[in-house]
């Protein structure tokens, strides 16, 4: 249909007009910056990254345990203060192969996110939609090999860098054969 | 009169200029767990649908709904959040149960403006990016500039100004939520720093921390659940323009149609006579005075002067901001009309303590989004005792 046309009306634009100044705009930035109070749950969870430990939070009620541990039960809305140490092995509930990082650039070899069911925390119900598990990621692993179910062990940043940060976990690497 | 829509419980926590010891969730628990006790309910099986306010930038987390359901027992529940002021979310409540479809509904609003290392900078956002932003202006100059405008038409003056802090601050000293209570004189405030003369520093709120949840039923469910019911008589809202080059600089017209919308409501014919106290905004020292003209609560240029001669002392013909208001108490964001609703129902249950005012039946609470906003609600209460 536009074949049949010679000429659109108005004026034409390219990127050079931008840059020449020819096209007026605007340009702003936000300056946002926030220092978020851990509170009790999340900054038991964090001090006990820096100690090597992963904290779970548990529900004597829903006779369930969570992690990262929290203040209140979100199924029963009763208080949580029972903290309890995980092990720091687990199983793939589920994971993406990602080949676009966090500042948009594209990779060949993916990073590799996963939530993990630890082992000491309870399944939290039947299905595996309400299981809980710890948001991390996996290394020293080949991408093709890594499935639903595979057994994974945290590897952790040397003592004396740890800050009491989720990175104080590297990530987690799968479990040898015999160990898991 | 209008008995459709009741409030049955309050909770609040924080109310203090840092709370290192919790984080935000923490401090949106123990203000929900209080309001449930409150209202006697249990989250999980009687509140149908929440509603919280809550501004992104002010969170610093995109889409923020999500972060709410958990620590308001509101998980697999009817949720959203709506960017407003505090008392927008109730208004959101209110219609969600004149639906028909809900019965109990709550609604929570927080601050965690300590959190925040940036907040004049976010405030700041709110400017028009093309048109204002560029001149790089601290966005108190908005409130510079309405009150330079408001002080030269109503012939009010910065002494009447400078009273009402001290009255805010003063009421403040008799409320434990207080952070900001003083004994100060007109005198004191008006040698304070300036800040966007007129304006000075003492005469504008400081943020605090805090958490408000309220707990809000229908007329039947009310009569089952509560003893002491707080009724939503009327409930108005309103904007104004945004444009600072074309908005009506003296009076405040919004607040004046979201009113009329609450008196309406509530059958309200002349406010000065049939309420019977207000907690309304004082952001700004002079918003005070020009919200108390436009609530139609006293004429145009008149609010000053009865300032002045005691009438909206806590003992006085018309009680304003009896807690201390936000110059007393810490302004907690969006979460401010909340916690004017929050003293509000605490006056007609008789439960305000050693600020409570005798005989009250009906109250009226007012709220504004602040610079550079034209954006009220205003709400009417009724204990239905009168």
């Amino acid at each position: 249909m536009t074949s049949r046309i010679n000429h659109f009306p108005g004026t034409s634009l390219n990127e050079q007009d931008f840059a020449d100044g020819k096209v007026l705009f605007v340009h702003d930035a936000l300056k946002a910056e926030y220092a978020w109070d851990t509170g009790i749950a999340i900054g038991t969870y964090l001090a006990g990254l820096k100690r090597g430990v992963i904290l779970g939070a548990h529900c004597r009620h829903c006779r369930k345990t969570v992690v990262p541990p929290r203040t209140v039960c979100e199924w029963c809305f009763r208080p949580m203060s029972e903290y309890i140490p995980l092990q720091d092995t687990g199983t793939v509930n589920t994971f993406s192969l990602c080949y676009v990082t966090w500042d948009v650039r594209r990779i060949k070899e993916p990073e590799i996110p996963a939530v993990i069911t630890l082992d000491g925390a309870s399944q939290l119900g039947p299905a595996s939609l309400f299981m809980g598990g710890i948001m991390h990621k996996l290394g020293e692993v080949n991408p093709e090999q890594v499935h639903i179910g595979m057994r994974v062990k945290a590897v952790w940043k040397p003592e004396k860098e740890r800050e009491g940060a989720i990175t104080d976990i590297l990530y987690f690497k799968p479990l040898p054969k015999e160990e898991a | 009169m209008n008995k459709e829509v009741a409030i049955i419980g309050v909770g609040w926590s924080g109310f203090h200029p840092s709370t290192p010891e919790v984080s935000y969730k923490e401090l949106m628990y123990a203000a929900a767990v209080r309001a449930y006790a409150d209202a006697g309910v249990d989250p999980r099986r009687d509140i149908e649908s929440f509603v919280t306010v809550a501004e992104d930038f002010i969170e610093g987390t995109s889409i923020f709904d999500e972060y709410v359901p958990d620590q308001l027992g509101a998980a697999l529940k009817s949720v959203h959040t709506i960017t407003g002021d505090g008392l927008h979310g109730l208004a959101t409540a209110y219609m969600l149960i004149r639906t028909g479809v809900f019965d109990v509904v709550a609604v929570e609003g927080h601050s965690k403006a300590s959190n925040i290392q940036t907040l004049d900078s976010i405030v700041g956002h709110a400017q028009d990016p093309v048109l204002n932003r560029p001149l790089r202006l601290n966005t108190h100059f908005v409130a510079g500039l309405e009150m330079q405008r408001y002080l030269h038409d109503s012939g009010s003056s910065l002494e009447q100004c400078a009273a009402v802090v001290v009255k805010n601050r003063h009421n403040a000293l008799k409320n434990p939520l207080a952070s900001y209570s003083a004994n100060l004189t007109a005198e004191d405030v008006m040698q304070g720093p300036p800040l966007a003369w007129p304006l000075g520093r003492l005469e504008t709120a400081t943020p605090v921390d805090g958490s408000v949840v309220i707990v809000l039923a229908s007329g039947r469910k009310a009569a089952e659940l509560s003893d002491n019911p707080v009724w939503i008589a009327g409930m108005g809202w309103c904007n104004g323009s945004a444009s600072l080059e074309s908005r009506e600089w003296s009076t405040l017209p919004y607040v004046e149609k979201a009113a009329q919308m609450a008196y309406r409501q509530a059958g309200i014919g002349d406010p000065w006579d049939e309420v019977d106290f207000a907690e309304i905004d004082d952001t700004y020292a002079y918003k005070e005075l020009q919200s108390l003209e436009a609530l139609g609560i006293c004429a145009f240029g008149e609010a000053g002067e009865l300032l002045m001669q005691g009438a909206f002392d806590p003992y006085g013909e018309f009680p304003v901001n009896a807690s201390g208001g936000s110059l007393g108490v810490g302004h907690l964001l969006d979460a401010t009309g909340l916690h004017r609703a929050l003293e509000a129902v605490l006056q007609l249950r008789g439960e305000a303590g050693a600020h409570q005012i005798e005989d009250v039946h009906t109250g009226l609470v007012q709220s504004w989004r602040g610079v550079p906003t034209t954006s009220a609600a205003v709400a009417i209460f009724d204990n239905q005792e009168g």
